[in-house]
């Protein structure tokens, strides 16, 4: 399961329809184990594209050193799908790399409404879970 | 001294859940090799059957990337820290 706040995942979808049509992307970390979403991180889509994203190199390097600093760890990747469903595709599961994140995902296909939905994804297996969200502020 | 490579999680079982692990050569290509030798599968991971750094692994030489230094060309030396990340990427297909 996926504890989030409702702040957290406002600022995600708020981030998604700001790049709506190209892909979205970010980081929220957390106390390291702590399993909580807890620093929301916006990532540049090097990709720029409606269907593809990719975490810029050189960010992302500064933002997995920063939350080493800070002993945190990157407790969900999220990134949205313009015109799919929220639901892993084949690539989002081949480059699904850090093993104990949560990989949400957000879809923008429709004007009035987001679907959200949240994954873990490890060894290639997709297993979805649900999101719980808090109202806290964050 | 040697050279400090920082291994993300993904890569630890093959380390022995070590997050750092020491090396040595003259270039990344020669550095991994010395790595393959006491961690056997890192290498691969890194590099594909052409021999080239794999298109979503990322291997930064201190604070660049080596796809701007050489690849696998790309001088290193004692005291330097490679630091090794898995790109994070995907797609609607």
């Amino acid at each position: 399961m996926l504890k989030i706040s409702r702040a957290l995942l406002d600022r995600i979808v708020a981030h998604a329809r700001a790049d709506h049509p190209d892909e979205a992307c970010g980081v929220i970390a957390g106390p390291a184990g702590s399993d909580t979403p807890s620093r929301f991180i916006a990532m540049i889509n090097s990709a720029r594209s409606p269907t593809f994203y990719e975490f810029d190199s050189m960010e992302q390097l500064a933002v997995w050193r920063e939350m080493d600093d800070r002993d945190e760890e990157p407790v969900v990747i999220y990134h949205s799908h313009t015109a799919t469903q929220a639901y892993p595709s084949r690539t989002d599961i081949s480059y699904a790399n850090e093993p104990g994140a949560h990989y949400l995902l957000v879809s923008t296909a429709e004007p009035d409404t987001e679907e959200i939905r949240s994954f873990k994804i490890t060894d290639g297996e997709v297993t979805e879970e649900d999101v719980q969200v808090s109202d806290s502020a964050e | 001294m040697a050279i400090e490579v920082r291994i993300p999680t993904i890569l630890r079982p093959l380390t022995g859940g070590s997050k750092t692990v020491e090396g040595k050569g003259d270039t990344l290509d020669a550095l991994l090799a010395d790595l393959d030798a006491r961690h056997s599968g890192l290498r691969g991971r890194l590099i594909d059957d052409s021999g080239g750094l794999r298109r979503f692994v990322n291997v930064y030489l201190n604070d660049e990337d080596v796809r701007f230094l050489g690849g696998l060309t790309a001088p290193v030396k004692d005291g330097d820290t490679v630091t090794v990340l898995p790109a994070v990427a995907g797609g609607y297909i």
